[in-house]
């Protein structure tokens, strides 16, 4: 472990600050347009000027998307997706269900479940339907290619949509939630309900098992390239090495900026070995992995930090707290 | 009176057999003019007559966790049905779960002390459980569930009294102070009773544990000597040692924590100004210091179980073991 360093550069005068009003629970970029997802139902659209449009009465349960879209599930049994100019279109509706997970896959498919059903909405044809063994607790398209990750109890399901066979089951006992492909495919990793992540090597079906945290990991992110799963849920972040193909078993994490305070949110930069850690009193730093240098992003005001992302280029950060308190930061 | 724990979601768990008059009781909660909102937690979407805005069915998952300890299970629905209606904090006061009259209460009130974010955001007040007083003794001959239910409960609703008989009423009765001595009974006709005898209970708050003073219904204790689920309640005005006692508590319910349905304890250590309260579900123990015992109060440590196949004799032993 590294001691904490001095005073580290500050960029917070750079911040944009934005008051959205209410909790953010997402956050992603639609090209330049910053968009932020409120728990409550709300998107405000964030470039030069801020759009606010309803996309669910109701609760927000889920958010994912890709560079054009944003895809938010509710508690309003409605599956949404928002484009910058703040058009809405409603993909699923099923009045009386929550949509628990969305996920977004490469040419604009979508996959998003209710309960222990997850859909495939493939651009063209008919939706595809399957029943897991219990409720769905996260979805993840593989990078390339039509198949899903599907986290429940007991373990995940890889499903193809598009095909008639039964699901591969990846077995673990306890219950899974959030769900990652590295970006190579080599690997599965979820956030379990226990403060553990679980791996799964798909080569041989090898198990890793990255314990140690003193909360639950809530948000994980492979760095550029995959070398490193980056993770909140202790009060530094801790890479997990995944260049080799061995994984990171029998390896030692990287931990990073480490403070008095847990990691809420982390966002890997989608170029450099460089992640954005925000924390649970509303305090983010942008951090190399290589040298553990730590520039101060934002300040912190006892909010926690809820959502992360950079711009797809890079040269942006979208940071969205608890209390609506928001911002975002040009490089 | 607001006090720091009050910032927290009050939660309200319903249970009671199939029939007792459970869906009854929640409409009249629903229904009283209390001004106050409640998210409605069903155990099946599209339950009929439930008159209410906010709605959830649960999918009754209950899980294992993965430490080791095979009674400490929770509902993963309910983790994430609350994780959804948090989003929503302006919208109700306080949650209601109805459970399934099959559905054994523990994993529930349990999953308020395990996960982090439902704990930090709610609070169990208190599990209701509705009986059917013509019905419950055959119940409680061929049902385990209908027996944790009173075992679990703080708050009993004798229901449909209407239907028995003065003696009838007694000797049910006289069957839920065998196994449960503690619970507030209330003698009700189709579900009706003032709603601040459900909700806003305490019974899960260490601050509101005042005394523990079974009711033993004359003759209750030895007449149903037979029944498995029992409780058993033990003091000494002998100060304890908490360098015994901790050990003691944690080894007992590691090793009998399958069969320990409830535990709760006010107690009173050497050397110590404060009053120990603590509270238990299965393994799971919460307790703290409370307040200075006071001077027209005796000192007395008291401690209850309620569960299955208990050995009176080597907890009485183990407990007064503890005395400083």
């Amino acid at each position: 472990m590294t001691s904490q360093s001095s005073t580290p550069s500050s960029l917070t005068s750079k911040l944009r600050r934005l008051d959205l009003g209410g909790a953010v629970v997402g956050l992603r970029f639609l090209g330049a347009t910053a968009g932020f997802v409120l728990g409550e139902g709300e998107i405000v659209l964030v470039d030069a000027e801020e759009t606010r449009v309803e996309a669910h009465k109701g609760a927000v349960l889920s958010v994912a998307g890709d560079d054009r879209r944003l895809l938010t599930g509710g508690d309003d049994g409605r599956v949404v997706a928002t484009t910058a100019d703040g058009a809405m279109q409603a993909l699923f509706e099923q009045k009386g269900r929550w949509i628990d997970q969305v996920a977004a896959g490469a040419d604009g498919t979508v996959a998003f479940s209710a309960g222990k059903t997850a859909h495939f909405l493939p651009v063209k044809g008919e939706r595809k339907s399957h029943d897991f063994p219990s409720t769905v607790g996260g979805l993840a398209f593989a990078p390339k290619g039509t198949r899903l990750a599907v986290a429940h109890y007991g373990g995940v399901s890889l499903w193809f949509p598009n095909a008639q066979a039964k699901p591969e089951f990846l077995e673990w006992k306890g219950s899974h939630r959030g769900v990652l492909w590295s970006p190579d495919m080599r690997f599965v990793v979820t956030t379990m309900q226990e403060a553990a992540l679980h791996g799964w090597r798909l080569a041989d079906g090898g198990h890793m098992r990255m314990s140690g945290y003193p909360s639950r990991v809530t948000s994980m992110a492979f760095t550029a390239g995959g070398k490193f799963l980056a993770t909140s849920g202790s009060s530094e972040a801790i890479l997990w090495p995944f260049a080799s193909k061995e994984g990171p078993m029998g390896k030692q994490p990287s931990m990073l900026a480490p403070r008095d305070v847990r990691v809420s949110s982390v966002a890997a930069h989608p170029r450099d070995e460089v992640v954005a850690c925000g924390y649970e009193d509303g305090l983010v730093l942008m951090v190399r992995i290589s040298d553990g240098a730590e520039i101060l992003l934002r300040a912190p005001d006892g909010a926690p930090v809820t959502a992360l992302a950079w711009r797809g280029d890079g040269g942006a950060l979208g940071i969205g707290t608890e209390s609506g308190a928001a911002g975002l930061i040009a490089f | 009176m607001p006090e720091a724990a009050s910032s927290k979601i009050p939660v309200t768990v319903l249970t009671g057999y199939l029939g007792a008059g459970k869906t009854t009781l929640l409409n009249r909660i629903l229904s009283e003019p209390h001004g106050k909102k409640f998210a409605v937690v069903v155990n099946e979407f599209g339950e009929i007559g439930i008159d209410n805005d906010l709605v959830v069915g649960a999918d009754e998952e209950v899980f294992e966790m993965n430490n080791g300890c095979i009674c400490c299970t929770v509902r993963g629905d309910l983790i994430r049905i609350i994780d959804g209606l948090l989003r929503r904090k302006n919208d109700f006061d306080g949650i209601i779960i109805e459970t399934t009259g099959l559905a054994d209460p523990a994993p529930v009130a349990q999953t308020f002390f395990v996960d982090e974010t439902v704990g930090a955001k709610t609070a169990l007040d208190a599990v209701v459980t509705v009986a059917d007083a013509k019905w419950l003794k055959d119940r409680l001959k061929d049902a385990p569930e209908a027996k944790s239910q009173i075992a679990f409960a703080d708050v009993i609703l004798l229901n449909k009294t209407d239907l028995v008989t003065e003696t009838e009423l007694k000797d049910v009765e006289m069957r839920i102070r065998a196994i449960n001595p503690f619970a507030r009974i209330h003698h009700t006709q189709r579900s009706e009773i003032a709603i601040d005898k459900v909700l806003g209970q305490g019974a899960f708050d260490l601050d509101r544990i005042t005394a523990i003073d079974p009711d033993f219904l004359e003759g209750g204790h030895r007449h149903f000597h037979d029944e498995d689920m029992r409780s058993y309640s033990f003091a000494t005005d002998k100060p304890l040692d908490p360098d015994k006692f901790f050990p003691w508590i944690q080894e007992l319910t590691q090793r009998e924590g399958a069969n320990i349905l409830r535990s709760k304890g006010i107690l009173a250590f050497k050397d110590d100004a404060d009053r120990f309260v603590f509270q238990g579900v299965h393994m799971i123990l919460d307790g703290d210091h409370q307040r200075p015992w006071r001077a027209d109060e005796a000192k007395v440590s008291r401690i209850v179980f309620i569960g299955r196949q208990l050995d009176a004799a080597a907890l009485e032993k183990g407990f007064l073991s503890c005395v400083a």
